[in-house]
């Protein structure tokens, strides 16, 4: 069924339409002259500005691989966050440290560990399944690279990006 | 043909091409720019200082890309559509008187009595660029760009036509030197402060001069397709219309075309109803009046005065420009069948009665 619509009978000001087109810039100018005087808030201008110091502290940005206060890798190659890693970005190659080394105690440590940043989905399990709390997830956001070899972080770039971790665990540290 | 008349003229036509071409360049920053901050963002700042050298990598963008022809099209007149887009565009600057004088010389390429005639005459040449475009596309929605465009221009031109008659029955010249020369006696269409200015005739006649001006401003706004007139576009209708099949510099062509129509339009509007090259300067000696700069003076006098009169041409071209864009941000297109009612039943209509008023106070009031 057809439908009439009733449309809104204007008046002769509303008819010639200039005032409403005055108005309508006004408005824009009042938007123009806002923005020059800087009034209005525009977007972060990112490479200049970053959010680095607006970051909450429950952040989950990129894992990274720590080192105790003695300088020892935490991570004893255990493989717990490889084998829960849901998209499987982890892949460690365990070694076992000579008997003669400062830290033989600790038996084994990583030889290889590779996070491929492509496949991490930054999910944070890695950190949590961790018992020797040796990876964490840093605040590092913007990981590029031109290649897909440059994204794959091996152990010497985790390492670099986690430093060093102060405080919490540290059962290792009698045995050493 | 005397050699000096020759190599003044060809120095004058390179050095008002580069201002010009600059400007185009510069306005389609501005565009982009003054758009942007009437939408509350930043636009394009990273080239350069604030963005400043943006043209100039939208320039090297055009010219690097491929220049590639559609397999469908007429090649012939789709290589010469920009072509035509760009230069009656150009061609028209030449009449327009952009100073006084320097070194002697006027500040304009052709002094010619036909003066706003010839505008006319190459400005509505333009809209072959676009039909030709539209047409030789062979694809659905630049041939209706064209078809668009063309009665668009054919409803009004003559409403920009007939605008300017008041002005010619006032002045009684066509010669655009001669426009400027009484403006700058008797002062601005507009807004005639110099001069006798308590003869009431003379207010009374800024009515019909504000009314052709408002039409005539209107009028060029759709001769240069610029929104709230720009069907033969239309993005969100006609995916940019006319020059749907164009890429590269072709494409530039037509985009660079439209913006040295709008300032080829503003410089028209500026000469007719703006006083041209004048800006009065009050004086109090000898009693209040109106005084104003210009090249005739003696040595570094003369050469400053001629450039303040070119500074002064542009900057009211640029204000001009600034207000097309203005209205291009806050003015959403017009509907086609509103568009054509717009140009045949009331601009047309005001246009012609407007002529009549002048004609009417011009007989009673003589000035």
């Amino acid at each position: 069924m057809a439908l009439t619509v009733s449309r809104p009978k204007l008046n002769w000001k509303e008819r010639i339409y200039l005032p409403a087109i005055l108005g309508g810039m006004m408005i824009t100018f009042r938007h123009f002259k806002n923005m020059l005087l800087g009034r209005t808030k525009v977007t972060m201008q990112y490479p200049e500005e970053k959010w680095d110091s607006y970051m909450p502290e429950h952040y989950r940005g990129a894992p990274a691989l720590v080192r105790d206060l003695s300088g020892r890798i935490r991570c004893v190659a255990c493989q717990l966050c490889e084998f829960i890693c849901p998209p499987r970005a982890i892949k460690i190659v365990p070694g076992e440290l000579p008997g003669d080394d400062k830290f033989a105690k600790v038996e084994k440590y990583p030889d290889e560990f590779d996070i491929d940043m492509i496949r991490c989905i930054y999910c944070g399990m890695c950190e949590e399944v961790c018992p020797e709390q040796a990876i964490y997830l840093r605040k590092d956001y913007a990981i590029t690279g031109f290649t897909r070899e440059e994204m794959v972080h091996d152990k010497a770039k985790l390492l670099e990006l986690g430093g060093v971790m102060e405080g919490v665990v540290l059962k290792w540290n009698e045995k050493k | 043909m005397d050699y000096f008349y020759i190599l003044t003229s060809l120095a004058k036509i390179a050095a008002l091409l580069a201002v010009v071409l600059g400007l185009m360049n510069y306005s389609v920053y501005a565009e982009r720019r003054v758009s942007a901050l009437i939408q509350d963002r930043l636009g394009p700042n990273r080239v350069g200082p604030a963005g400043l050298l943006q043209p100039i990598a939208d320039a090297f963008k055009f010219l690097l890309k491929e220049d590639f022809t559609p397999g469908h099209v007429n090649k012939f007149y789709y290589w010469l559509a920009p072509c035509l887009a760009m230069i009656p565009a150009i061609t028209t600057l030449a009449v327009v008187p952009f100073g006084s004088t320097l070194f002697g010389l006027p500040m304009v390429i052709a002094d010619i009595n036909v003066g706003v005639l010839f505008v006319f005459a190459i400005a509505s040449l333009g809209v072959y660029g676009i039909v030709i475009a539209g047409w030789s596309s062979n694809s659905k929605y630049p041939f209706l760009g064209g078809v668009r465009s063309s009665s668009q221009m054919i409803s009004y031109e003559l409403s920009l036509g007939l605008a300017v008659i008041p002005v010619f029955l006032l002045v009684g010249q066509l010669r655009l030197t001669e426009i400027v020369r009484y403006q700058i006696e008797h002062g601005w269409m507009i807004a005639p402060f110099i001069g006798d200015w308590m003869n009431i005739g003379k207010w009374l006649l800024a009515v019909p001069m504000l009314i052709s001006f408002v039409v005539f401003t209107i009028a060029i706004f759709a001769e240069t397709n610029r929104l709230p007139f720009d069907l033969p576009e239309a993005e969100t209708e006609l995916v940019g219309g006319y020059h749907t099949e164009y890429g590269s510099m072709k494409f530039g062509l037509f985009f660079l075309g439209e913006y040295i129509a709008m300032i080829t339009g503003a410089s028209i509007i500026v000469t007719l109803f703006l006083g041209g090259w004048h800006l009065p300067i009050p004086s109090l000696a000898g009693g209040f009046h109106w005084t104003y700069f210009d090249g005739s003076g003696e040595g570094w006098r003369g050469i400053a005065g001629g450039l303040f009169n070119i500074a002064t041409f542009f900057a009211k071209v640029i204000l001009l420009l600034l207000v097309f864009i203005w209205v291009r941000w806050t003015l959403p297109r017009f509907r086609y069948d509103q568009l054509m009612r717009l140009g045949w039943v009331f601009f047309f209509e005001i246009a012609l009665v407007n002529i009549f008023v002048a004609a009417i106070i011009l007989a009673y009031f003589p000035l």
